[in-house]
């Protein structure tokens, strides 16, 4: 390409008007998305289209040709290709958006419509599928519970093992543990409890509990806390260790009152996160916390439910009532898992390891 | 840093392997790390065991039988429409999510206005955190009958082409939805780790090719994309291990039935995972053995998927993966 412009002889002077191509106004493409949008209603409002999906898609079929239609009128056809790069670039953004905000949106005035103080601190006992009221209190308490366990279980095996990748790794058996623990990190949720359903359950013969399901959710925590510890224990200086070594402090105490310290805000955060995720797991509860309507405290004896579960069970009853508690557990369940994700952000951004960078 | 820390550590380790504390806190450390692999051997092992235990009682050939009902005389459960119904709609998530996550990626790291960015970056590591069984129960109530419209609208104009051919009335609870609806959940995680490879682009190379006079495209095109190329392959082979295993969703929008059919607007058909949800219940405990050994292909299917996505991965030291 270079050689074709090379062999061309410079030439500005014949050229008449300005050096530059004729461009577009600013405010083409705000102007063409609107039109797009318009003609978009207006042909499905004409056909008849019942679906507002296929009205937004020809709207956004109509905004990428018109673009290039216009462009390629106007500034040329490299221009135009860019021109229909940004538009897909933006289509595939609000395609993305859309659905994301609707689910929002529906959650959250589905739910509340339920939601109250009576929901939270009841639970279903003696309700039935096709009445309303009950509440929601058994499947939070069980959810906590589940999930407490679950990390006592997971997070000082968790980073434990990141300490050992970061601070005594670098053999072969390090090598296998990190790349174990990332193909853990993809195990479907539902193998996990089937797991503890083969071994737990089938081979030692114990019953459906709060506990089963905390063992199989630990499993799909763990890989998740290595992860996020071992990056942050990486991030800690190497200067810290070596000063706290100079000072003849044994390599143990130094791990745990230099290193981890330095991580500690990075560390809870991962781990917070990682309970964020295992909080709406559904699958291995399904298999082996089994539902229940009553309360039962006891994580290690007899069925429990939990806040997923719950939705789940909610959802396939099928009655309006139900379905009605379904939404309001919904929103229970993602208020939950997002104030966790926003503290656990906070505390990363409030506890930043300074990196001496 | 990285290539000086192993060197440091290995002097140190000569010397300070002698304290008591330090051998203690040693072994505990690499016991954690031996325990997660225990953990993988073992699942692996228990569900293989347990498979073999079902497997070997089934009448039918497991790879190729149309048909669950291992609490039959003789028992006859296969998982053919399974391994159908889980390829087909991870390959429509795919198609569908991969192409969009790359433009939210490019939108995000190249196109957005930097006050638009963060913010957008921030929301998408948000939204891989909903729980699946709301995406499901959003798609069961809201997006089904979104989609019957665009359904009847396929079935009409897009019906010659076989897949699109819609047979009978019947609500949108189909794998064509199931996979529309596993795109929306896996475009986060994809979305995530492609920005993060597009922002590691040489900010040099995209500079020579601007100072050249490149158009914005033509500067993603020659020096972002390449760039990204491996990146993409792996966030999107993440993404398929999340929709090859999600079980939820699946359950409450598909009305799952043992039958292989090529049009894909007919609800029917069924997941790996699904399965396992919705049969568990009933079954007693050789069906339980006969559902772990669908788990057992799901879990290997799984393990290959993202044992290769790490693997390119691995194969760029710049990139560490660490934000899946």
């Amino acid at each position: 390409m270079s050689h074709a412009i090379q062999e061309r002889p410079v030439s500005v002077a014949p050229r008449r008007g300005p050096l530059s191509h004729a461009r577009l106004p600013r405010w083409t493409p705000a102007a063409v998305a609107a039109f797009s949008i318009a003609a978009g209603i207006g042909i499905g409002l004409a056909a008849g289209w019942h679906s507002k999906v296929q009205w937004g898609m020809l709207a956004a079929l109509l905004f990428v040709l018109t673009t290039y239609a216009v462009t390629t009128k106007v500034e040329g056809a490299r221009q135009a290709k860019d021109r229909v790069a940004t538009s897909l670039v933006w289509v595939c953004f609000v395609l993305a958006v859309v659905p994301l905000l609707s689910l929002a949106w529906v959650t959250i005035s589905k739910g509340m419509a339920v939601l109250d103080v009576y929901f939270l601190t009841h639970s279903m006992n003696g309700v039935l599928d096709t009445e309303a009221g009950g509440g929601v209190y058994h499947a939070l308490l069980g959810t906590i519970e589940q999930v407490g366990i679950a990390t006592l279980i997971a997070a000082p095996i968790g980073l434990l093992t990141a300490v050992y990748l970061v601070e005594y790794g670098g053999g072969k058996l390090a090598q296998a543990v990190t790349f174990f623990v990332d193909v853990m990190t993809g195990i479907p949720s539902i193998v996990a409890g089937l797991f503890i359903l083969a071994t737990w359950n089938l081979m030692l013969g114990f019953g459906p509990s709060g506990f089963a399901g905390a063992m199989a959710l630990a499993i799909l925590m763990m890989p998740v806390v290595v992860r996020s510890t071992e990056e942050m224990l990486k991030l800690v200086p190497n200067e810290l260790r070596e000063a706290s070594l100079a000072l003849g402090i044994p390599k143990w105490r130094t791990i745990l009152k230099v290193v981890l310290p330095t991580a500690i805000g990075g560390i809870t955060t991962g781990v917070m996160l990682a309970v964020a995720r295992i909080t709406g797991e559904t699958a291995p509860v399904l298999l082996l916390v089994f539902g229940t309507k009553l309360i039962n405290p006891n994580p290690f004896e007899g069925a429990q439910s939990s806040l997923p579960l719950y939705v789940y069970e909610q959802y396939a009853v099928g009655t309006d009532a139900s379905v009605a508690r379904a939404w309001a557990a919904a929103l229970v369940l993602i208020a939950f898992v997002m104030i966790l994700n926003l503290v656990a952000r906070g505390i990363a951004r409030w506890k930043a390891p300074k990196t001496g960078r | 840093m990285a290539t000086t820390t192993p060197d440091i550590q290995r002097n140190r380790r000569a010397k300070s392997a002698s304290r008591p504390g330090d051998r203690i806190f040693s072994g505990l450390s690499r016991g954690s790390g031996i325990t997660l692999l225990v953990i993988m051997a073992a699942i692996a092992g228990f569900l293989t065991y347990r498979a073999i235990l079902a497997i070997s009682k089934d009448s039918t050939s497991f790879f190729t039988t149309f048909e669950w009902n291992p609490a039959g005389n003789p028992p006859v459960f296969g998982i053919a429409v399974l391994a159908f119904g889980t390829i087909v709609s991870s390959v429509i998530a795919m198609l569908i999510a991969v192409p969009v996550a790359i433009g939210i990626a490019l939108f995000i790291s190249h196109y957005a206005p930097r006050k638009l960015a963060k913010p957008l970056a921030y929301v998408v590591d948000l939204l891989a955190a909903v729980p699946s069984i709301i995406y499901g129960l959003w798609g069961a109530i809201f997006l089904v009958p979104y989609l019957d419209g665009l359904n009847q609208w396929l079935d009409e104009y897009m019906g010659w082409t076989y897949i699109f051919d819609k047979s009978g009335e019947g609500v949108a609870r189909n794998l064509f939805t199931v996979g529309i609806l596993l795109a929306i959940m896996i475009l986060p995680i994809i979305t995530n780790v492609t920005r993060e490879v597009f922002l590691q682009a040489p900010k040099m190379h995209e500079e020579a090719a601007l100072a050249l006079g490149a158009t914005r495209w033509e500067v993603i095109r020659m020096s972002v994309l390449p760039f990204g190329r491996s990146g993409i392959i792996s966030a999107s082979m993440l993404g398929l291990g999340r929709a090859l295993g999600e079980t939820m969703a699946v359950a409450v929008v598909l009305s799952p039935s043992f039958l292989i059919s090529g049009h894909l607007l007919d609800p029917g058909g069924g997941t790996f995972a699904q399965n396992i949800a919705a049969k568990f219940n009933e079954a007693n405990e050789f069906g339980r053995d006969a559902l772990i050994a669908s788990g057992l292909v799901l879990f290997v299917i799984t393990l290959l998927v993202n044992g290769a996505a790490r693997w390119i991965i691995g194969r760029r030291k710049e990139y560490s993966g660490a934000a899946a």
